[in-house]
């Protein structure tokens, strides 16, 4: 075991890949000389030279379109964006093109494409650098949608997308870089469309992904101390869900709490309601919970961000009145 | 047209090409209008002597990307015309299985990659085709066509801008046919209806060619294709042409004189080539009968195959979607 930062893991995955497959190439705003607007590809350009990590111009809709077409003749192209909410300058391509080629050629094209972004709300950069597109995305038939809040889920789940056939969206949670954990020195994968039970707990299931998790690992401390034993768990990929794990668990807790840090309205929360309402509305207690930010653009002054973004006392609130507990 | 130090064969196969296009296109129509066509239909005619002459001087190991008028640039890449055909009618033996249609042409094997149908999309994509050739130290040239009306879109700067920074193996073919849809070049761009200045602009060097003429195409693409190997640099080539019918099958193309339509049909490129081919004693008439009833043929029969090829079955919505 090592510990490590989420940065350090990234960072780990990506020189794996680039040491093991020539067909592996970096492509993104300034992660070249600049090292990368979070510092993830630092010292990449020296160590891999400038046809393997490329700095583009701000042309986001070209660049990952010219990443998808280096894709669809065999190259493995891993292209940052800055920022999740520069995906919709791209979305044309990444929804018209990546997501649909493979579909509309009648299966002749495959897309090894990894789009990372940074993603989410929390450090005051207001309404355009702060929303998460993530869920849209997911939404999206040939995406693959994945996340992680543990140094060991995103290397585990980083190895899986460069091994990966289709287009992949890493959504990167801005706000957990820095947050260290134990990564196994062996090597390991983490298959995409897997949750995990973060914290195992019989009294109630708590769901959430990226920047939700510590807020639920905060949550189920505070509900240790009213005798609540809580579940957590970790979707790790939006698109394609795993609802065997959150059945699995609500079948065994009976009482089920949605969290998600990006907009309660829309989003992936809502089709997870929706499927366990069709799956295992027989083993519920009580309402499905759902928890989200408010449904406004996001504001810059502190007080009013953090009034939009869910903290431990409205999960905590939410579920002990909808549970009468 | 100049003399032409081409082989009659290799004549003759540029005007079987023009006309089995030509043909295709008048088949389309007729099949809209009976119904075993649906969905969106853009047709190539008058525009046949670019798609011929640019893609005819390609290596196998070139590629071509184009936009949603994309027959022609498929025929003449050789992919199927059975297989075009059903495609069209939405069957299983086409070549996206019957799940592209018209404007999402693809034959990966013929390095034909697609028939994209948002405007100026495609231009991205041949970049990024064009970076894995260099990348891979591959000689390829990536051909992709867009039209007068793509040079509105941001992704055509970019890629411009792009293509010459990195130093690709780009070759930008510019089908100007004056209008986008409805709209005249002239109420679209500041700076009118001579779009290659805009290539200059990105330090990229930009030809200009009689679009009408498919001798005229195969020689300055054949020039531009030797240069871009030689040099890395991607060129533009911006052809002088029009449609002769509407945008659609449903566009009367009421925004157009008659006169405008006249010019340009007296411009004909297969008729133009063709009178050329028979005044310099290259071939009869009885030789252009030939081939025209050859094609016809070819055509028929791409009917039939269509029309009695399956549907695909409804299992098919849901594959292909993930690798």
């Amino acid at each position: 075991m090592t510990l490590m930062t989420i940065r350090q893991s990234i960072q780990k995955g990506l020189r794996e890949a680039l040491n093991n497959d020539p067909s592996v190439f970096l492509m993104g705003e300034d992660i070249g000389e600049y090292g990368g607007a979070y510092a993830i590809t630092s010292g990449f350009l020296e160590e891999f030279g400038s046809d393997r990590i490329k700095d583009t111009p701000i042309s986001e809709a070209t660049f990952i379109g010219a990443g998808i077409g280096a894709a669809t003749v065999g190259l493995k192209p891993i292209v940052e964006l800055m920022s999740m909410s520069f995906s919709l300058v791209a979305f044309d391509q990444i929804v018209n093109m990546a997501a649909n080629l493979r579909y509309m050629s009648g299966g002749q094209i495959s897309v090894p494409l990894i789009i990372r972004a940074p993603t989410g709300a929390g450090m005051q950069l207001g309404a355009t650098h702060s929303q998460s597109f993530e869920t849209w995305l997911s939404e999206v038939p040939g995406l693959k949608v994945i996340t992680f809040s543990s140094p060991s889920d995103a290397l585990g789940l980083l190895r899986s997308a460069v091994k990966d056939s289709n287009p992949i969206i890493i959504a990167e949670p801005a706000g957990l870089y820095g947050v260290r954990g134990d990564v196994s020195d062996e090597y390991y994968e983490i298959p995409i469309g897997s949750a995990s039970v973060v914290k195992e707990g019989n009294d109630v299931t708590l769901v959430s992904y990226g920047h939700g998790i510590p807020i639920l690992l905060d949550t189920r401390e505070e509900l240790i101390k009213i005798n609540i034993d809580a579940e957590i768990i970790d979707l790790r990929t939006l698109n394609p869900l795993d609802m065997v794990s959150i059945d699995k668990s609500i079948k065994k807790t009976g009482r089920v709490v949605l969290l998600d840090t990006s907009r309660k309205l829309g989003g992936i929360m809502p089709e997870i309601v929706s499927r366990i309402q069709e799956n295992s509305v027989d083993f519920l207690d009580g309402p499905i919970v759902s928890v989200g930010s408010e449904n406004t653009p996001w504001p810059y002054n502190k007080n009013l961000e953090n009034y939009s973004l869910p903290n431990v006392d409205n999960v905590i609130e939410s579920f002990r009145e909808a549970y009468k507990i | 047209m100049d003399k032409s130090n081409l082989s009659k064969k290799e004549l003759f196969n540029l005007l079987q090409k023009m006309i089995l296009i030509r043909e295709f296109e008048e088949s389309c129509g007729e099949n809209y209008a009976k119904g075993f066509i649906r969905g969106f239909l853009h047709l190539y005619i008058g525009e046949e002597a670019i798609a011929v002459g640019s893609i005819s001087a390609l290596r196998e190991e070139d590629y071509v990307v184009t936009h949603y008028r994309d027959h022609g640039h498929a025929l003449a890449r050789d992919l199927d015309t059975n297989s075009v055909m059903a495609e069209l009618f939405g069957k299983s033996t086409g070549v996206s299985k019957g799940k592209g249609g018209s404007m999402h042409l693809f034959d990966v094997k013929k390095h034909f990659m697609g028939g994209h149908a948002i405007v100026g999309a495609q231009l991205p994509l041949a970049l990024g085709i064009a970076l894995a050739c260099k990348y891979k130290k591959e000689n390829s040239v990536v051909l992709v066509f867009f039209g007068d009306g793509a040079v509105s879109q941001g992704t055509f700067h970019e890629t411009l801008n792009l293509a010459s920074l990195w130093e690709l193996p780009v070759l930008f073919f510019l089908e100007n046919n004056l209008y986008g849809m409805g709209s005249h070049v002239e109420n679209t761009r500041a700076e009118g209806r001579d779009i290659h200045s805009s290539a200059e602009s990105y330090g990229i060097h930009a030809e200009i060619v009689d679009g009408m003429n498919v001798l005229e195409v195969l020689d300055i693409t054949k020039k531009s294709l030797d240069s871009i190997r030689n040099n890395s640099r991607p060129i533009l080539i911006e052809a002088k042409t029009f449609r002769f019918s509407g945008h659609s099958m449903a566009d009367p193309a009421k925004y157009r004189s008659q006169d405008e339509l006249n010019y340009w049909l007296k411009r004909d490129p297969i008729e133009s080539f063709e009178k050329y081919l028979v005044d310099e004693n290259i071939c009869t008439q009885d030789e252009l009968k030939k081939i025209k009833d050859q094609v016809q043929d070819e055509i028929s029969k791409a009917v039939e195959y269509a029309i009695k090829s399956p549907e695909p079955s409804l299992e098919d919505l849901k594959k292909d979607i993930y690798a």
